[in-house]
């Protein structure tokens, strides 16, 4: 979804470069980058792979609102937030966020705002596989 | 009435789909059939209703032909 200035993805492959060129503007002198990718391990078990399931249509609304609020709340002029799906390996891009504005402080704000809410409201799981089984990550208590 | 399952819901339920025979009128009242049907649905941290894909409170209302799904714990990122 590209409204303006908003870009939202959910695909199989991402890039930091594609948020960045999407968010740079003239009229911005700071552009922060978060960029998740897949942690080799939990609580010092192995993780062999990952599988990202979306309920896409939901999830793209949910990541436009957040990218709306950090433009009408937080002072960020243009924002980028890129989900993958499907499996991913340790050390693959998961999620990138890339905000610019005017000044760094809004973008790094931005930048935390954004992931910290995606993970709280965004409707995508995420399956760990170790050697001995798999487990959706946060489901239980 | 179609209601759509993600994570680890769909996994309890064996299936992405399920069809309620009787529909139901209120967020609550699926919620009370869903954990009836799938006891192990009450053991996750959270399970919200979406409608039409948003986030639905108890008291909102079910129309036929709403998008219904149940959102477990999410953990995107």
């Amino acid at each position: 979804m590209m409204i303006m200035d908003i870009l939202t993805v959910i695909k199989d492959h991402i890039t930091v470069q594609e948020a960045t060129d999407f968010v740079q503007t003239p009229e911005c002198g700071g552009v922060a980058v978060f960029a998740g990718t897949v942690r080799n391990q939990t609580k010092g078990k192995k993780v062999h792979k990952l599988y990202f399931e979306c309920y896409t249509p939901m999830a793209l609304l949910e990541m436009e609102k957040i990218a709306r609020y950090t433009r009408q709340a937080m002072g960020v002029h243009k924002i980028a937030i890129l989900h993958v799906s499907g499996e991913k390996l340790p050390g693959d891009t998961v999620v990138v966020i890339a905000a610019a504005a005017p000044h760094r402080g809004a973008a790094f704000a931005a930048c935390q705002y954004a992931i910290d809410t995606l993970k709280e409201t965004v409707p995508i799981w995420k399956k760990e596989y170790f050697e001995d089984g798999e487990v959706w990550v946060a489901a239980h208590p | 009435m179609r209601i759509l399952l993600f994570g680890i819901a769909k996994d309890i339920a064996g299936a992405p789909v399920i069809e309620l025979e009787t529909p139901v009128q209120q967020v609550a009242a699926l919620r009370e059939h869903l954990y009836n049907r799938y006891p192990r649905l009450r053991e996750l941290r959270s399970c919200m209703i979406a409608v039409n894909k948003v986030y639905a409170g108890d008291n909102d209302a079910l129309q036929p032909g709403d998008e219904i799904a149940v959102i477990p714990p999410v953990s995107g990122g």
